[in-house]
C-alpha cells in the first residue's frame, strides 16, 4: 500500500488493529534478543510508545520490558513519547521499507510519529529504540497479505 | 588472503591554511586524472578505500582521498586545540584548494559526499576553472534539519553513540551488514564536537540556495547524485538544485542512503562508473 495514501485517508479499524496487534508482540521479540537486551543493559526508564491509535506505557529495566499497558494509564507518567501513525509504522515494518519510511527519525521528519517529552533516555539509548521498534520487521508482518 | 597488501598509500603533506602549517593525511592509489574525494561530515577518508581500489577506476584517475583537519588521522591545527571546531564555507573551501595546490594537482576531479557534496557546489560556484569537472553525491543547495544537533556533544551523551545512531537511519535497509557497520565505525570514531562542527557549515553557514543559478558547467562539467533512501539530503532537493543549474546532470541512485561509497560499495560502482567515464571522454574531445 501507499503509506502517504494511507496517512491521509482514514485508515480502517481492521487495518489498525493489525498494527496494534504487531506491537503488542515486541516484548517478545526483545526476549529472545540479548544483543538488544545487551544494547540496553544501562536503560531504565518508563515511556510512552506506540500507534497513535492505540499507545502504549512501556517499563524498561536493564534493557528488559518489564511491563507494556495499554494507555491511558490512570496516572502513570512518562519521560518521552514516541507516537506514530498506523500507516506509518506499517511502512517501516515492510522487509525493505520504502524510502522515507526506514528510520524512526525519517518519520518524524515527514510528521508520520511525534516525539514529546524528555527525550534524554531516547537520545542516550537512540539504536536501541530504532532497534527496538524495528523487531516486527523481523517476524510475518512485512510479508503478510 | 593472508598477506595480501592493498595498492592504497598513505602519506602526510604539510599544508599551509589560513597562515598555519596543518600536517594533512591522505592516502591514494592508480595514476592519470587526479580525482580527490572529500568524506561526509563527522568522518573521515576511509570512506573511500573501495573506490581506491577498484582495478578499472584506478587505471584512469589517481584517487586521493585526505581527512580534513580535525578528521581521522590528520590533527587539529597546533594552535586550535581547546577552541571549539566549526567548518565555515571559506574555511572548507580554502582547505579543499590548499590541498590540491599543495601536491600540485593540475585541474583534480572533486568528487564529495553530503559536506563535500555541498562545498563542490561552492566550488563551482566560485572556482569552476581550477577543476576538470565537479561531483556532488547527496549535495544540495540546502537542506531541511532533522535533529538539534546539540545533542551531538555534551558530556552526558556518548558522542560516537549517538552520531552513529542518528547517521544510521541514513543508510539504506538491506545493504551489506559490514558495510553498515564500517560507516557507523567511522561516526564512533570521530572526535568530540567535529561532527556538530561539520554540520555549522551543513546547516548555518553553507545555505547556498539562490547562488547555485550562478553555475556555469560549459566552464566545469557538474554531476549529482543522490540515494534514494537519503532522507537528508532527499532526491527532491538534489532534484531542486539540478533544475536550477542549467546543464547539471543528476542521477537518483536506487538502493543507496547517505553514503553510497561506503555503505554498498558495489551498488555506488554501477552509478559513479558511468560518471567516471563521461569525465574521462571529455577529456578525449
Amino acid at each position: 500500500m501507499n503509506p502517504d495514501a494511507a496517512s491521509t485517508d482514514r485508515p480502517s479499524v481492521g487495518f489498525d488493529d493489525q498494527v496494534v496487534e504487531a506491537f503488542k508482540i515486541i516484548p517478545e521479540l526483545l526476549s529472545r534478543d540479548e544483543k538488544l537486551i545487551g544494547r540496553g543493559r544501562l536503560l531504565d526508564v518508563e515511556c510512552l510508545l506506540g500507534p497513535t491509535v492505540q499507545p502504549f506505557h512501556v517499563t524498561i529495566r536493564g534493557g528488559r520490558i518489564l511491563d507494556m499497558s495499554p494507555a491511558p494509564v490512570l496516572m502513570r507518567s512518562w519521560r518521552f513519547a514516541y507516537r506514530a501513525t498506523p500507516a506509518a509504522y506499517h511502512a517501516y515494518w515492510q522487509a525493505m521499507p520504502p524510502p522515507g519510511w526506514h528510520d524512526l527519525l525519517a518519520l518524524t521528519k515527514r510528521g508520520g510519529a511525534t516525539l514529546e517529552g524528555d527525550l534524554h533516555p531516547f537520545m542516550v539509548h537512540l539504536q536501541y529504540f530504532k532497534d527496538l521498534l524495528s523487531l516486527p520487521r523481523r517476524s510475518s508482518f512485512g510479508s503478510a497479505p | 588472503m593472508n598477506g595480501f597488501i592493498e595498492p592504497i598509500v598513505g602519506r602526510y603533506v604539510h599544508v599551509e591554511i589560513d597562515g598555519e602549517i596543518n600536517r594533512i593525511y591522505f592516502e591514494e592509489s592508480g595514476s592519470g586524472i587526479p580525482l580527490v574525494c572529500l568524506h561526509t561530515a563527522g568522518s573521515d577518508a576511509r570512506q573511500w578505500r573501495h573506490l581506491l581500489v577498484d582495478e578499472e577506476f584506478t587505471k584512469q584517475f589517481r584517487i586521493i582521498a585526505f581527512d580534513m583537519p580535525w578528521h581521522g588521522k590528520s590533527n587539529p591545527p597546533d594552535s586550535q586545540y581547546g577552541n571549539e571546531y566549526r567548518l565555515t564555507t571559506a574555511s572548507y573551501t580554502t582547505t579543499i584548494r590548499a590541498f590540491c595546490n599543495a601536491l600540485k594537482l593540475d585541474r583534480p576531479v572533486v568528487m564529495g559526499c553530503s559536506i563535500g557534496g555541498r562545498i563542490v557546489l561552492n566550488l563551482a560556484i566560485s572556482h569552476a576553472s581550477e577543476f576538470r569537472a565537479l561531483i556532488g553525491l547527496e549535495a544540495a543547495d540546502f537542506q531541511q534539519p532533522w535533529y538539534d544537533t546539540a545533542w551531538l556533544n555534551r558530556p552526558d551523551v556518548h558522542g560516537g553513540e549517538v552520531c552513529a545512531a542518528l547517521v544510521s537511519g541514513l543508510i539504506a535497509p538491506n545493504g551489506p551488514v559490514v558495510a553498515r557497520d564500517e560507516t557507523l565505525w567511522g561516526y564512533k570514531q570521530g572526535g568530540p564536537g567535529i561532527f556538530k562542527g561539520d554540520l555549522y557549515f551543513y546547516r548555518v553557514d553553507g545555505d547556498l540556495r539562490g547562488r547555485v543559478g550562478q553555475i556555469d558547467v560549459r566552464q566545469c562539467p557538474l554531476y549529482l547524485l543522490t540515494g534514494e533512501y537519503d532522507f537528508s539530503c532527499t532526491p527532491e532537493d538534489t532534484l531542486r538544485t539540478a533544475a536550477s543549474i542549467p546543464g547539471a546532470k543528476a542521477t537518483i541512485m536506487e538502493r543507496l542512503g547517505h553514503f553510497p561509497m561506503s555503505e554498498n560499495p558495489a551498488q555506488f560502482r554501477a552509478y559513479i562508473a558511468p560518471v567516471l567515464q563521461d569525465i574521462v571522454n571529455g577529456q578525449n574531445i
